[in-house]
């Protein structure tokens, strides 16, 4: 995939169990970054399928992320809401590099990226 | 019966008495192999074979006849190798000699003796007892001296307004007669039944004819040849042909007591249900038992059972009391009895039930959450029910409300009196309002997955999933489409672990537990690091056991309590400052005001707890409109938390002509104490300066009613979908006494409710009497409860709001920039 990668910062910048919203969005659509207990990376458009609400501020618990709004549980590997809920969150691909994050956006010839 | 009984080696166990009890005892011994060790003789003082006692009421109404009532046959007897003397009474024991005399000359040695002589009818000490037409009521004799006299005389009196006299009474009627009922209290039956049922059953019977003479005390059974009629202490004369005694009984003692046992009211028997010599045994109603004597079947069922193991060489089987029932034997008069008839103090409580048209009436007893009693009258289908959860000394707190309406009430789970029906329920009906779900999704669901558990069906549906108020009716819909009884399942703390909220409350301080993690390990967390629904609980209950020592965890908190304002739908959050006890100052209102306008708030609005409610604030305002706040002296308002929300008050004393206190003066005392507590859901109080209660004080978790004595202590009240209406706590006579006397109830709930369990149903599930007893009757603990509450509260009264201005968690309220593109 064609994508643009991003620096976003020291892992250390994001709480453990804890998650935060980059000031840029892709296809105007907000993205958080998630930190998990063990120090994996995930980075996904924070709304959940459900009603729109910002995952970024869920509990986090494992790899899975509650929405603060109703309570879907979304898999931030996969992107898919745990069953029975069905849905899916766009994922974007990360890389640490010195233990800073990474995030690839992907280049889409009508959207314009802002930086 | 062998014929040389020299040669037989087996045991020799001499029964006297041939009742109900001594044959009972027999039958449970040939139950048992070792039973068969014995040789067994049975003495009966009455000609017959054994026969069911309690059903001659029956057999005088006309209901059954005596065959009907015979429990073994003479071939029973031949069957089992039982030697059977009947019409013959035991007349001595000889324990050195070994040997049982009867009155026939008969005499046999014996290695064991089971007394059961049974009991015999009290005699009032009053002339004339002897006089023809006068008898008890006690055996076949007694029966058909009776049938005779209703075959050939017209009037009978019963003396007794008991089981016995009532049922005889009810048979002489049956018979023909016209009788007269004299009783010594003022209702009938006044040790089974309260005096309201009491008065009920005497109005049926009345219109069924009988006549009822209650106060009366017999003074003389009047007649020259035979009976004549029954003279009243005050005067009454009731003419009679026949006269039935039916005032009580006594333990048959006398044989055992010439034996040189140990008698008191009846023959003493310990647990293992031997007399004071290990080789006699007594069951039934000659018997005592801890200062009890026995005069129903089911404890006499249970002796028989005790008294044939020990027999048998089970030295372990014990006899112990328990709960009783009592049932009137009336065709069409429906009564049951068991337990306490009416609360012993203030702490038990009585609920009632009264239909007068249709007479029905029902009373039960609660004591600490417990059934202690139960009085059913017109209906007694449910008494089985209710003795059952007597026996079983079952929690009964969280059916209390419908506990009276009996069992198929009782049991179906969430609903008010009478249930809904829910096959005639629309499918369109709104089930959950919070997430629109309807009955006809829910059962969709339910039947077209098989779900079985609340659980699968809130996933499924979200149905009680967010409130949870509807979760009784959901529970209701899962027993009705699927059958399955979702009551039954245990409740556990979440999905990942098979521990209830109360076990690992418990575990935390006596474990020494101090993290999550620990908490965790000790009950073998499925998922290690647990999920939304138990970090939330575990980060509290560890917080309100360990105050001093466990640091918060910022991510196990709701976003609210994280960021400290309340998310909204739109992802934007609201603000709410404290204003202490709903006073404010025109500084404050100017600040507020300020801030509205500098940051764009779109709404302001004025909240049911008194206070002002900033909506639409952007996450990246919140540290600055904060800091406008805390300039003009604002703080967190904890609006947001499972915490101390607000203290609602009226003017009081201070402006309103009816106040009777300063309410607004000790809302504030009570909002400084309170405020930055966490609390297993949120806490509303309020403080109404009069009994007209302005401040709505009695839906409140704790409200204060003052009163000119003092202030009325209210708790367990909320509004919301379910209202409830506080319990009144205590009533107190100063200011002080109500500050020790919320922090001590505020603690309480704070230790012992579940995490998202508010005051309101934690009240009704522990009952209002143990939220008295520790925190009213206990004044040492409710010290120490206090204690505890005001050291917790050295650690949080630090408003959050501040510290975030000053730059704590900035994490939260910023973005992450990028900065380099690579």
């Amino acid at each position: 995939m064609d994508v643009i990668w991003k620096n976003v910062g020291s892992l250390d910048n994001i709480p453990r169990c804890g998650a935060r919203r980059l000031c840029f969005g892709h296809n105007g659509r907000p993205i958080a970054v998630f930190r998990t207990g063990d120090d994996a990376v995930h980075a996904v458009v924070d709304q959940c399928p459900h009603r729109a609400g910002p995952l970024s501020e869920g509990i986090v618990s494992g790899h899975l992320v509650t929405c603060p709004l109703h309570n879907w549980v979304i898999d931030l590997s996969s992107g898919d809401a745990v069953a029975p809920d069905e849905g899916h969150v766009e994922t974007l691909p990360v890389r640490i590099e010195n233990r800073e994050i990474h995030v690839g956006i992907p280049r889409r010839p009508t959207s314009e990226e802002a930086a | 019966m062998p014929k040389n009984m020299l040669s037989d080696p087996r045991e020799h166990l001499v029964v006297i008495g041939n009742g109900m009890a001594g044959m009972r005892t027999v039958e449970e011994l040939l139950k048992h192999e070792a039973g068969r060790r014995y040789r067994i003789t049975v003495f009966g003082a009455e000609p017959h074979v054994n026969y069911n006692r309690i059903l001659l009421s029956s057999v005088l109404a006309g209901d059954k006849d005596l065959d009907d009532i015979v429990i073994n046959p003479r071939s029973w007897y031949g069957d089992n190798g039982i030697r059977l003397v009947t019409g013959d009474p035991v007349t001595a024991i000889d324990r050195d000699a070994k040997l049982v005399t009867a009155a026939s000359g008969l005499s046999v040695h014996y290695d064991r003796i089971l007394i059961a002589t049974g009991s015999r009818p009290l005699a009032p000490p009053i002339p004339g007892l002897a006089l023809p037409g006068v008898c008890a009521f006690r055996d076949i004799a007694d029966v058909e001296k009776m049938l005779e006299a209703a075959r050939t005389q017209k009037r009978a009196v019963v003396i007794g307004g008991g089981l016995l006299g009532l049922e005889a009474a009810w048979g002489l009627k049956q018979r023909g007669m016209s009788v007269a009922l004299v009783h010594l209290m003022p209702t009938l039956m006044e040790r089974q039944l309260d005096a309201a049922a009491g008065q009920l059953l005497q109005r049926d019977l009345d219109r069924r004819g009988i006549a009822f003479f209650t106060n009366g005390q017999t003074e003389q059974i009047v007649g020259k040849e035979r009976v004549e009629g029954v003279q009243l202490a005050d005067g009454r004369f009731i003419p009679a042909d026949l006269v039935v005694l039916a005032i009580g009984i006594r333990p048959n003692i006398d044989l055992a007591k010439a034996a040189g046992l140990e008698v008191n009211r009846g023959v003493v028997v310990f647990d293992d249900m031997r007399t004071s010599d290990t080789s006699i045994f007594a069951v039934g109603e000659c018997v005592e038992h801890r200062g009890q004597v026995f005069g129903l079947v089911a404890p006499i069922w249970d002796q028989a059972k005790v008294c044939a193991a020990q027999l048998a060489g089970d030295a372990t089987a014990i006899y112990a009391a328990r709960a009783l029932s009592t049932r009137l034997k009336i065709t069409g008069v429906d009564v049951f009895s068991a337990g306490a008839l009416m609360a012993a103090d203030e702490a038990d409580d009585e609920i009632t039930l009264r239909d007068e048209s249709r007479g029905l009436y029902k009373k039960i007893v609660l004591r600490d959450g417990k059934l202690v009693g139960a009085v059913l009258y017109g209906d007694v289908a449910d008494g089985a029910w209710y003795l059952q959860l007597m026996q079983d000394k079952a929690d009964v707190s969280a059916l209390r409300e419908r506990l009276v309406f009996g069992r198929a009430i009782a049991e179906m789970d969430g609903a008010k009196a009478p249930g809904p029906d829910l096959a005639a329920m629309p499918d369109d009906t709104q089930i959950c309002g919070c997430n629109g779900v309807s009955k006809g999704t829910i059962v969709a669901a339910i039947r077209d997955k098989n779900l079985t558990s609340l659980t699968e069906v809130r996933a499924h549906t979200k149905a009680s999933a967010s409130c949870g108020q509807c979760t009784g009716q959901v529970e209701s819909l899962l027993a009705f489409a699927a059958g399955v009884d979702a009551k039954a399942v245990k409740k556990t703390l979440c999905e990942c672990t098979e521990a209830g909220h109360d076990e690992i409350r418990a575990a935390i301080p006596a474990q020494n537990l101090k993290t999550m993690a620990a908490v965790r390990a000790a009950f073998g967390w499925k998922k290690p690091e647990g999920c939304h629904k138990c970090r939330p609980a575990l980060n509290f209950y560890l917080l309100c056991a360990w105050p001093d020592e466990y640091a918060d965890d910022a991510r196990s908190r709701f976003v609210n309590e994280r960021v400290h304002a309340n998310i909204q739908k739109d992802g934007t959050y609201s603000v709410v400052p404290r204003m202490w006890g709903g006073i404010t100052t025109p500084a404050e209102l100017h600040a507020i005001a300020s801030v509205a306008e500098k940051y764009a708030i779109p709404t302001v609005k004025v909240t049911g707890g008194q206070r002002i409610d900033l909506l639409g604030v952007k996450k990246a305002d919140l540290p600055a409109v904060w800091g406008d706040l805390n300039n003009a002296g604002l703080i967190s308002g904890h609006a947001y938390g499972k915490a101390l929300r607000t203290v609602k008050t009226c003017v009081g004393s201070e402006w309103c002509r009816f106040g009777t206190q300063d309410s607004t003066g000790l809302g504030v005392k009570l909002e400084k104490m309170c405020w930055g507590s966490w609390t297993p859901h949120k806490v509303k109080l309020a403080v109404s300066g009069c009994p007209r209660n302005c401040a709505e004080a009695t839906i409140k978790d704790l409200g204060v009613v003052c009163v000119k004595a003092g202030y009325d202590i209210m708790v367990g009240g909320n509004g919301g979908v379910d209202v409830r209406v506080t319990d009144k706590l205590v009533r107190v006579r100063s200011e002080d006494e109500v500050l020790e006397h919320t922090g001590a109830f505020l603690q309480l709930y704070r230790e012992e409710a579940h995490y998202l369990e508010r005051t309101a149903p934690w009240v009704a599930r522990v009952g209002i009497a143990y939220v008295k007893r520790r925190v009213v009757d206990d004044a040492e603990g409710r010290r120490a409860l206090h204690g505890r509450f005001i050291h917790a509260q050295s650690f949080v009264q630090r408003d959050p709001w501040a510290e975030r201005v000053h730059g704590a968690e900035a994490h939260e309220f910023s973005e992450l920039s990028a900065m380099v593109e690579a």
